[in-house]
């Protein structure tokens, strides 16, 4: 049934990479992911977790060496933020189209310039396009759980990708939260040992990392495409088996009081908590509000989506990103993309708040549902709570 | 719209997991259509050194033996570069225009 203790999360996570009896962790430390590579160091050091740890000198390093031990069939991990996902871009980009199943957790923090080294999503939404499998946590629990989820979706036959679960730096990454920790036979149970589909093999020597010229390259991108689109129905399984062995069920979309809902609000990550109090109080005066909230952000849950947006009049999305010279952010677009040309017409306003640490509220919220429902037309993406 | 399938070139979903390659595939893969002038060799000037043999960066240059006494350029993986031509001690080969 596993055990409920009170853990860091960043901890929590690194548990979850001990569960999942990892084979290989290259990692460089950078805040706020820091305690997840330092804790799980201290597990490979005193023989807790038979690992190798490669204390490599980049996050560039980082990602290239977990590319060359995943090909050779290892289960691999690694963990970064912000600037260290930057230097990591390249290699980034190379992971999914080598098929490399690695699980990446990113406490997401801001971008420099400035330096800051709190929380927003910039980090993210910088590699985004890169063919990742990319899930969003919400509080501890879900940090542990969807690293394990992530290693046994990432690494299915049908799928065999990287996965990204993000966390909120600092606001999830260094709280103390009550969190279930799994058995080792019921983690056994769900993830059984990793079977590479793609596996470096001295018997049976391959060419990997190719060059690809206009001839084949877009046939590459079109399979990376399609690979992330029929690894849909694998995520959904495997949430779905993740319940019947852990007894917590998730979805790819998460709704709370959409069914009556005149205006919903769409995020992601751990603001969600704020947000799902703010509707709460709304409720209580009478106010028909929901809030929607993606955990799987790639490959994007249109279908899902579609349908808890379904009786929405007006759709407010709020980014912790800011898609600087556009007129929508990240998640902003993709709603918008989404339902131009579907049947569906709610009045969709985009708002960006909680950059770089700066803290998220209920006051916050609320101004964003009146925004939302007032008929007042929005020209560009809002930056709310500036200073000015 | 989609292309019809044609010589060399594979479907999306016809492509090897995780993009790799056997060993000696490279073979397959012809390069030749990059150059754009090719070595044409002067067989009355050839003294058969084989020096272009030797010179060539990409090992494209076949000796024909002892008695035939002259290299042969292979044109599916000639790539121009003029190497050859640059180094040979009699002149004998010329980089000629590819005719387009």
């Amino acid at each position: 049934m596993g055990k409920r203790i009170g853990i860091e999360v960043s901890l929590a996570v690194s548990e979850a990479v001990k569960l999942a009896n990892t084979d290989v962790i290259a990692a460089y430390p950078i805040t706020p992911q820091t305690h997840i590579v330092e804790h799980l160091s201290e597990l490979v050091a005193d023989g807790s977790l038979d690992a190798a740890y490669i204390p490599v000198e980049s996050e560039h390093s980082a990602m290239s060496s977990c590319i060359g031990s995943s090909a050779a069939g290892a289960r691999t991990f690694t963990a970064t933020s912000s600037q260290g996902l930057a230097l990591m871009n390249e290699m980034i980009y190379i992971a999914p189209i080598l098929r490399t199943p690695i699980v990446l957790a990113i406490a997401n923090r801001a971008l420099s310039a400035p330096i800051n080294i709190w929380n927003d999503h910039s980090d993210i939404m910088s590699v985004r396009d890169a063919g990742w499998i990319s899930l969003f946590a919400e509080n501890g629990q879900e940090a542990l759980d969807l690293t394990l989820l992530a290693f046994r979706i990432g690494e299915d036959p049908a799928v065999s990708l990287p996965v990204n679960v993000n966390l909120d730096g600092f606001t999830l990454s260094h709280f103390i939260e009550p969190i279930i920790i799994p058995d080792q036979q019921e983690v056994d149970k769900f993830l059984p040992p990793y079977k590479p589909s793609l596996q470096l093999d001295i018997k049976n020597p391959i060419s990997i990392g190719l060059l690809g010229g206009p001839e084949c390259y877009t046939e590459s991108r079109k399979a990376a495409d399609d690979i992330l689109e029929a690894s849909v129905p694998v995520i959904k399984k495997a949430f779905d088996e993740f319940d019947k062995v852990f007894g917590r069920k998730y979805q790819v979309v998460e709704t709370y009081c959409i069914e009556d809902a005149e205006t919903v609000i769409v995020l992601m990550g751990s603001i969600a908590e704020t947000a799902m109090t703010t509707v709460d109080e709304l409720r209580a005066e009478g106010k028909k509000v929901g809030l929607v909230r993606i955990r799987l952000w790639r490959p994007f849950p249109r279908t899902e989506l579609l349908a808890a947006l379904s009786k929405a009049k007006n759709v407010a999305v709020v980014d912790r990103h800011v898609v600087l010279g556009s007129d929508t952010s990240a998640v902003g677009m993709e709603i918008k993309s989404l339902l131009y040309g579907s049947q569906l017409n709610p009045k969709v306003t985009n708002y960006v708040l909680g950059l770089g640490g700066r803290d998220v509220t209920r006051e916050e919220f609320r101004y964003i549902f009146d925004q939302a429902a007032s008929g007042e037309a929005q020209v560009r993406c809002e930056i709310v709570g500036v200073y000015e | 719209m989609k292309k019809p399938k044609s010589e060399g070139v594979q479907k999306a979903g016809d492509l090897p997991l995780g993009f790799t390659a056997q060993p000696g595939s490279t073979v397959a893969f012809k390069t030749g259509d990059w150059r754009s002038v090719r070595p044409v060799l002067d067989k009355e000037k050839c003294v058969y050194c084989g020096f272009c043999y030797y010179y060539c960066p990409d090992g494209t240059y076949e000796d024909m033996g002892k008695d035939e006494k002259w290299y042969k350029v292979d044109l599916n993986f000639c790539k121009g570069c003029g190497i050859c031509a640059q180094e040979c001690p009699k002149k004998a080969i010329t980089m000629t225009l590819e005719e387009v």
